[in-house]
């Protein structure tokens, strides 16, 4: 029996260079991207302390103000769910015409992409001091906000979702004779219905926590009563609405994760 | 000899791919009415491409195809969708709805007959439903009316892509390497399916085979591709080994 002859590696192949290129390459981007910024790493260490105290402070949380925000949460989770739900269902056309399987006309997904691109560049704070300016303080600029915001998270979610299932069943649909809709309809939808809802979901959980921001700039909600509480330094406050939203976001993780064990 | 009138009919077909690749090269043949025709060749012979020239999957470079008489190059919207509706197809994959029950896979292959919009609100008639059960008889499948299509095994899916295309009423049946991917039990059943449509209702069925054996079994007439060129076409009685073995001899091995 002859010894196998393996297969010589290159001089680069063997010393791992492009590995070690690129993590050098990488190390240095950072330490240069730290240093043009005026990033202060000591200053991270040495102020360590602040954080600490404010922490002590917020270790005692004032439990009787959880009665205070109840309602304030409520409207926050409201707020979520109706812009969550807003945003995507605008979002199912567009990630339709942005599917690169789907839309063979290239000017138009290209067009749907940019308008999407754009949306999506839109700070939701800005968004959010635009539409308190419109429409004033409260829930309704919040909701238009998440809206928006999710519109665009999700519509480039979905159309990433739609090109990758199988084109099989599309292909008989059309063989059949079936129009466009009907195909998207039949062979399309089934497909993606799952995943369109555990990324539903998930963008709820980012709109719980957006939410409670918005309200800084007044577009209603727990981000009133958080703003508040730091403002007057009420830190216990701060601890049980933070907490609050903890149990809200674990609540909907919770459930979004039973419901694509159920689905799925 | 006496001949029925062609159903389909190619006459000097070629198709070329947008990167210069021959699909099918000066392809002029007739399919007469009811015929069980098997297309046979090496993989990339173009025999995919030829079966999906006759429902428009494809497009043409030049020539023309007629069905029942009309040449059917110039169909667009309406027109295409009442021509595919005559014409079943059945894939390699089975291409069902794999998260949706075996109703609805049936089901679907009747939205041709419906608007748009009843379609999307599953609104068929009772009588379509009760076809979709008859369907399944046909395929012995009822049972499996409300079962998901992804719990069945290979064969069952098939069958049931066979029920689908027969809600079509269709006068022709295209079937792109129907049993590849199914062990040899499951390929007699579904061949057998197949021939059963072809002799009790006078479907016309266009099959693509790599088998030999089987392409023997059940055709009446046996044409072969190679490279996208029609290099044979007999009737069954005249079909010998040595001519398929021709057939199947690739480029290089030519003696």
């Amino acid at each position: 029996m002859s010894t196998p002859t393996i297969p010589r590696r290159s001089w680069a192949q063997r010393y791992h260079v492009k590995g070690i290129g690129w993590t050098v390459l990488l190390l240095f981007l950072l330490v240069g991207s730290a240093q043009m910024t005026g990033v202060n790493v000591g200053m991270f260490f040495s102020n360590l302390g602040q954080f600490t105290n404010l922490l002590v402070r917020m270790s005692n949380p004032a439990w009787d103000y959880t009665t205070v925000i109840i309602q304030p949460l409520l409207e926050t989770i409201q707020m979520a769910v109706l812009g969550t739900t807003i945003g995507a269902a605008f979002a199912i056309p567009f990630a339709v015409l942005s599917a690169s399987n789907l839309i063979h006309n290239r000017w138009l997904r290209g067009l749907t992409r940019l308008f999407l691109d754009l949306v999506r560049t839109l700070p939701d704070l800005l968004l959010a001091a635009i539409f308190v300016a419109i429409f004033g303080i409260g829930s309704t600029a919040g909701v238009i906000t998440l809206a928006i915001f999710s519109f665009g998270m999700v519509s480039k979610l979905f159309y990433e979702v739609i090109e990758t299932i199988d084109m099989g069943p599309l292909e008989a649909l059309e063989s059949v004779g079936a129009t466009k809709i009907t195909i998207i309809w039949y062979a399309v939808l089934p497909q993606i219905l799952n995943q369109f809802i555990s990324y539903f979901l998930y963008t709820l959980e980012i709109n719980v926590r957006a939410s409670t921001v918005l309200g800084y700039l007044g577009a209603g909600g727990i981000g009133v009563f958080l703003q508040r509480s730091l403002n007057e330094f009420n830190y216990n406050q701060t601890a049980v609405i933070i907490l609050a939203t903890l149990v809200v976001v674990l609540v909907i993780d919770g459930v979004s994760n039973h419901l694509r064990r159920v689905l799925l | 000899m006496e001949q029925a009138a062609p159903i389909i009919s190619f006459k000097g077909v070629n198709k070329v791919y947008s990167n210069g690749t021959v699909g099918l090269k000066d392809i002029s043949f007739d399919i007469p009415r009811g015929q069980f025709l098997v297309v046979v060749g090496l993989s990339g012979a173009g025999k995919s491409t030829l079966l999906r020239t006759i429902n428009r999957m494809h497009e043409i470079t030049s020539g023309e195809i007629t069905v029942e008489n009309e040449s059917i190059s110039d169909y667009k919207g309406k027109a295409l969708r009442l021509l595919r509706r005559k014409i079943g197809m059945i894939f390699q994959g089975f291409n069902l709805i794999n998260r949706s029950s075996v109703e609805k896979n049936v089901l679907s292959g009747r939205v041709s007959y419906y608007p748009t919009w009843k379609t999307i609100l599953g609104l068929f008639s009772k009588a379509d439903k009760e076809k979709a059960v008859h369907s399944l008889e046909r395929v012995n499948l009822a049972e499996k009316l409300y079962t998901r299509a992804d719990e069945l095994s290979g064969g069952q899916q098939q069958r049931v892509a066979i029920a689908r295309t027969l809600m079509q009423d269709p006068k022709i049946i295209l079937a792109d390497e129907p049993v590849a991917s199914l062990d040899p039990l499951t390929t007699k059943t579904v061949m057998d399916t197949l021939k059963r449509l072809n002799q009790e209702d006078g479907i016309t069925v266009i099959v693509n085979l790599h088998s030999v054996a089987l392409a023997r079994e059940y055709a009446d007439r046996i044409v072969g591709l190679r490279a996208g060129q029609l290099v044979y076409d007999q009737p069954i009685a005249n079909v010998t080994v040595e001519d398929l073995d021709q057939i199947y001899q690739a480029e290089g091995e030519k003696a």
